[in-house]
């Protein structure tokens, strides 16, 4: 058998930093970067006597995040203390949702390839993030107590995810759900997002799961991607090679794009129970009508839209909405210009791989890029000129037809014009033509390119390609 | 000047008249201090250069001609696990022996913003657990009628303090019985109120839903001017719901009327009850029947599910509460450690006693995965079943009367099983009202032969504070109160 005969069944828990001023049961702020321990007080540090008191807004960011994942809001929910010691825990305890949840049984949904497929949530609960540790080499630990205490919400999926790619789609989502929601900025490389995977593999038809592995501390889509590829492959090489495996963690080495055990899984005993000190958490039906009235429209909704009234197809609204700022973006630009699909193109291959994980996307004027689609569509520049001129509107913003004028950039539609260069082009390259008479195609390029130099890159090529042709029909 | 045998209307109106200065009162009670501490005990931390300072101040303030809270200038003292900024908060334990708390709990806060002065902070079983102050970390306290007996526990300090005179009140908390047992023993008022009348900020927690602060006194009005000072809402203890009808200093001054008092003998004597005291409540419910209450036999079944029930949801909360003193963020930290395993494991154990210890354990036990359906969710169910037995027994009743301990206070160094039944059995009548979280009241119904105090509990339905002080105080002004603790030889 080969790695085709299995199938890899994929969960993750998702974890989301939120963005409320104040931490989850305190007053402290959530600054992230502050200088350690300074975002603290009695409660946060554990100081015997201190007592939580819960932080509304959590809640409300908390629905938000389930309504975004069409998710059942329990008008009831409560929180229970898991005990634990860990340095970076004062209370040695983290105060989470085990029993009853603030939101359950929702669903993303993630396009991969040119199928969308609907992963299922099984719940999102709130809880306190832990401190930091700075481990000082040779010198010991430091801790930094600033995160205690900061709110997060836990998403977590169903196994229904199957290979890499559509755990990257899927946290894709979830991210742009975090952003389009508001309630964090969702940067992996700060940890206001954060992943574990959990993976078995079976044989394809099978229905049962085989033996889970928890894979932790991954801090790139990219690297979650091939954490899992990796983790994937060594599982089938063990059963194929007839070992079995062990529930375990395990942690991705970057370096080497393998995943080591970290910890064979014991089973831990966190001695859930109800945290006495807070009270349930009651929500009106009203609250949860409030919260969605509030909420900005979301990627899905953005990208229904787009399809319709732009003739996108699913691949280019969706990548258009994956993230809330190109989104926003393209919605400022497509209102500057007569030709939507034009501009989908230009920013589809131009724009978008702006976009990354950690950036906010170029400074560009929308309504600038807006009219260079006009300049584009209506053949007034080439798409090569465009680029140029994309291009130097990222580093200052200005008029692009004035611009175009200005640099003596449009394109050369008129034959009697373009004449010249292509009879240049011809004369310049023989050895071209010879090949093109010879039934080779490609020799095109090479007379194009003559062309494009003649012209400082301004013939509109679809014109000058068929001059060429011409020219050489009777040869 | 016998400020002892004086009501804390009295000394604050004393204070009023310029009749005595706070200055002198708080000096008086040093001067008590320097003669009986030494053998009494009461105290971890004594506040005397605070105090004067508090005290100057109130009589400045009195002279300017200011109209001061009723507790203004008068000493009491503060259990050893409320926190007090800038003072030493110990919780009688060597883990926090040397820590200041950068904070002061919400009760504190109310007290000095009354200008209570403070007389020190009070010795206490370590982490209040425990029923006889011999658990403190620092040294027993002894109890001022008899000073080879314990004063009980676990707010014993605080009881030894105010029965000698050391102090003219003192709070105490309350989780299984820790005011209204060390209040019977010490001959004292105790007040456990309704569980959310008193905020818990700033208290050092041992098992959040049934820990409760209250007032310790001499006399039944004292303890009721106090309660009404320290219920506060505190916006900051979800629990927390302050006082919601008037206040019970107001509700003493009602008609006693013809209350029905409940009166469960069945379980009263299924217990090794001492006769001195059976006898003494025997008289007691005489008492109240002559005066036109109706004394009514009640059952309470669930007494022994109770106890077993309260043992396994205080440890079980305990433990998790107690897990933060790891010698990480402060407190005892070993010099011994090396790994951060060691730094848990010697700082705990050495800094931490038997007793926090055993409920630690039990906790840790009750909760774990394999036991947490057969102890802790069964004992949250018996909960609920102590909660509807009392429910049904204030359909028909005002209160319901009971001991408060089966025993007068016992030796010093008794080992429990010498105390009869099991260890934890002596606590059992205190424990129906912490677990329903109903308010219960320890008044001294008087000596026995050998001089030792014995108490009555009264319990009510929750908020029903100014009802329970009512039928305290028709006892109280009939009998007086108990003769003072006799003076202690050195």
């Amino acid at each position: 058998m080969s790695i085709k005969d299995y199938e890899c069944v994929i969960g993750l828990e998702v974890h989301i930093e939120l963005k409320t001023r104040h931490k989850l049961f305190c007053q402290c702020a959530t600054t992230f970067g502050s200088p350690p321990n300074t975002q603290v007080c009695p409660v946060c540090l554990a100081m015997p006597g201190s007592l939580p008191a819960l932080n509304r807004e959590v809640v409300e960011f908390a629905i938000r995040a389930g309504i975004a994942t069409h998710c059942t809001i329990a008008h009831r929910s409560s929180f229970d203390r898991k005990n634990y010691f860990y340095p970076d825990l004062p209370k040695a305890y983290q105060v989470t949702q085990n029993f009853f949840p603030i939101c359950k049984d929702g669903y993303v949904e993630i396009t991969s390839g040119d199928q969308t497929k609907k992963i299922r949530i099984n719940r999102i609960h709130m809880e306190e993030d832990a401190g930091k540790l700075i481990h000082l080499p040779g010198e010991g630990t430091l801790i930094d107590c600033n995160r205690c205490g900061v709110p997060l919400i836990e998403v977590v999926s169903e196994p229904d995810l199957r290979s890499g790619e559509e755990a990257v789609a899927y946290l894709r989502k979830l991210r742009a759900m975090a952003r389009y929601t508001g309630i964090s900025d969702g940067k992996m490389n700060e940890g206001s997002l954060r992943c574990d995977v959990n993976l078995s593999i079976r044989k394809k038809g099978q229905t049962e799961l085989g033996t889970r592995v928890e894979l932790k501390n991954i801090n790139s889509f990219n690297f979650v991607a091939r954490a899992i590829e990796s983790e994937f492959k060594r599982q089938v090489a063990l059963i194929e090679e007839g070992g079995s495996l062990v529930q375990e963690t395990r942690r991705f080495d970057e370096k080497t794009g393998q995943t080591y055990s970290m910890r064979k899984k014991e089973a831990a005993d966190y001695r859930y129970f109800h945290d006495p000190d807070l009270v349930p958490v009651e929500i009106e039906a009203q609250e949860i009508e409030t919260v969605r009235a509030c909420i900005p429209r979301l990627a899905h909704e953005r990208k229904a839209g787009y399809m319709e009234a732009y003739q996108l197809s699913d691949y280019e609204a969706d990548r258009l909405t994956d993230d809330k700022e190109l989104s926003d973006f393209f919605e400022e630009a497509v209102g500057a210009t007569a030709y939507p699909k034009t501009l989908v193109n230009v920013i589809l291959a131009d724009v978008a791989p702006l976009y990354t994980e950690d950036s906010p996307g170029p400074a560009l004027n929308p309504l600038s890029l807006g009219r260079l689609a006009d300049l584009i569509a209506e053949e007034k520049i080439n798409s090569n000129t465009g680029r140029k001129v994309l291009k130097a509107l990222m580093e200052e913003d200005f008029d692009p037809e004035a611009y175009i004028e200005e640099h003596d950039l449009a394109q050369i539609n008129d034959r009697q014009l373009l004449a010249p260069a292509v009879e240049r082009s011809i004369s310049a390259n023989q050895k071209a033509v010879d090949d093109y008479l010879k039934g080779k195609e490609s020799a095109l390029r090479s007379l194009m390119g003559g062309i494009m130099k003649e012209t400082g890159g301004r013939a509109n090529p679809i014109l000058a390609e068929s001059m060429i042709r011409e020219a050489l029909k009777d040869r | 000047m016998d400020y002892r045998s004086m009501e804390l209307s009295q000394l604050a109106q004393a204070l009023r008249k310029r009749s005595l200065s706070a200055r002198e009162l708080t000096e008086a009670v040093f001067d008590r201090i320097d003669r009986q501490e030494a053998v009494i005990g009461a105290y971890i931390t004594l506040t005397r250069d605070l105090a004067l300072e508090q005290a100057d101040r109130v009589d400045r303030l009195l002279q300017e001609g200011l109209v001061l809270p009723p507790l203004a200038g008068i000493p009491g003292a503060l259990k050893d696990n409320m926190a007090t900024r800038g003072i030493r908060t110990t919780n009688a334990s060597r883990m926090m022996a040397d820590f200041i708390p950068p904070y002061d709990s919400f009760v504190w806060r109310l007290l000095r913003q009354q200008e209570m002065v403070l007389v020190g902070k009070a010795n206490m079983d370590e982490f209040a657990m425990g029923h006889s102050t011999e658990t403190s970390a620092f040294h027993p306290t002894r109890n001022p009628y008899d000073v080879t007996r314990v004063p009980g526990g676990s707010s014993g300090g605080s009881a030894a303090a105010v029965a000698s005179g050391q102090a003219c009140f003192a709070l105490g908390s309350d989780t299984g019985g820790s005011i209204r047992q060390p209040a019977a023993l010490c001959g004292l008022v105790g007040m456990r109120p309704t569980y959310g009348l008193v905020s818990r900020r700033g208290v050092t927690t041992f098992a959040s839903s049934l820990d409760q602060v209250g007032p310790m006194t001499r006399s039944v009005r004292d303890n009721a001017l106090v309660l009404d000072t320290i219920a506060v809402k505190d916006k900051k203890d979800v629990h927390s719901r302050g006082r919601g009808g008037g206040s019970c200093a107001d509700s003493l001054e009602e008609a006693f009327g013809q209350p029905v008092i409940g009166w469960p003998e069945e379980a009263v004597l299924a217990n090794d009850l001492d006769p001195a005291v059976q006898a003494m409540l025997q008289e007691t419910l005489r008492f109240y029947e002559s005066q036109g209450a109706r004394i009514l036999p009640v059952k309470m079944k669930t007494i022994d599910a109770a106890l077993a029930a309260y043992y396994i949801l205080s440890s079980a909360e305990g433990f998790s509460s107690m897990n933060r003193y790891d010698g990480i963020h402060y407190g005892y930290r070993s010099p011994d450690a090396e790994s951060l395993e060691e730094i848990y494991f010697l700082s705990r154990s050495q800094a931490l006693g038997t007793e926090v210890k055993e409920r630690i354990l039990l906790g840790c036990f009750a909760l774990s995965e394999d036991h947490y359906q057969d102890y802790y969710m069964k004992a949250a169910q018996a909960r609920m079943l102590v909660k509807e037995e009392l429910d049904r027994i204030f359909q028909d009743c005002h209160a319901i009367l009971t001991p408060v301990t089966a025993t007068p206070a016992w030796p010093l160094g008794t080992l429990p099983e010498e105390l009869g039944g099991d260890k934890y059995s002596n606590d059992r009548f205190t424990l129906p009202a912490s677990l329903a979280g109903t308010p219960a009241l320890s008044v001294p119904v008087g000596l026995t032969g050998q001089g030792l105090p014995v108490g009555m509990q009264l319990m009510g339905k929750p908020f029903s504070e100014g009802l329970l002080y009512r039928l305290a105080a028709r006892f109280e002004d009939e009998h007086g109160m108990i003769p003072l603790a006799p003076e202690v030889a050195l």
